[in-house]
């Protein structure tokens, strides 16, 4: 299943892009944290890389669909 | 009220929106870029976020918040894109009916704010650039 995933701070840049469609092997979210540690290496260096399904924190065994919006979440930084 | 906002944030508003007639107490923050960060000199900062889910996470804070103290009204504005020495990034006020409450909730809305709501800063200093807090 092909999805696209919006990314922000460290995780865009190391993927070069603000949106970014990616193949999964399966339809849940921890095929799609395998598919992305696969196509982009560099995600390992974050500190942490948590899941947003249809804008709330995600648990690995969520399952994906299509239509959701999914987001990559690397360590927040805000105030 | 919860703001996310481009602009040079009206700290009279965040106030004036967090007043509430039971309230005896209000408590702000203020958070503004500084200067240095580990004896680096840093020129400018850039926030962005995903700002459909930032509101909703700060709306799940203020919820917390609201379980733990008795809190009457809050007032968040987060300012993103770029942002120079001195100027404002964040200004919260919680009003509460006494004083010992409203600096509890404060600190803990700023405190849980920092850790899950979805917003990110790069600090561009002199040699280089850095998001903060992306790496062990």
């Amino acid at each position: 299943m092909e999805v696209k995933i919006k990314t922000f701070g460290a995780a865009r840049d190391m993927m070069g892009g603000k949106e970014v469609m990616i193949d999964i092997e399966g339809n849940d979210v921890a095929a799609l944290r395998k598919a992305l540690l696969g196509n982009y290496p560099s995600l390992e260096n974050l500190r942490s890389l948590l899941i947003a399904v249809n804008q709330q924190y995600a648990e690995d065994s969520q399952s994906l669909n299509k239509t959701d919006e999914i987001a990559l979440i690397p360590p927040v930084s805000g105030g | 009220m919860i703001e996310i906002t481009s602009t040079k944030i009206d700290r009279e508003k965040v106030l004036n929106a967090s007043a509430h007639l039971e309230g005896g107490a209000i408590c702000s923050f203020v958070g503004t870029v500084r200067s240095k960060t580990a004896n680096k000199k840093v020129l400018r900062l850039e926030y962005e976020c995903y700002e459909p889910m930032a509101i909703q996470e700060i709306q799940k804070i203020i919820e917390q918040a609201k379980v733990k103290w008795p809190v009457l009204a809050v007032a968040i504005s987060h300012r993103i894109g770029t942002l120079q020495l001195g100027d404002e990034a964040i200004v919260l006020a919680v009003s509460t009916p006494h004083r010992k409450e409203s600096f509890e909730a404060c600190q803990f809305i700023i405190d849980t704010l920092k850790q899950t709501v979805p917003i990110w800063k790069k600090e561009i200093f002199e040699g280089g650039e850095e998001w903060v807090s992306a790496h062990p």
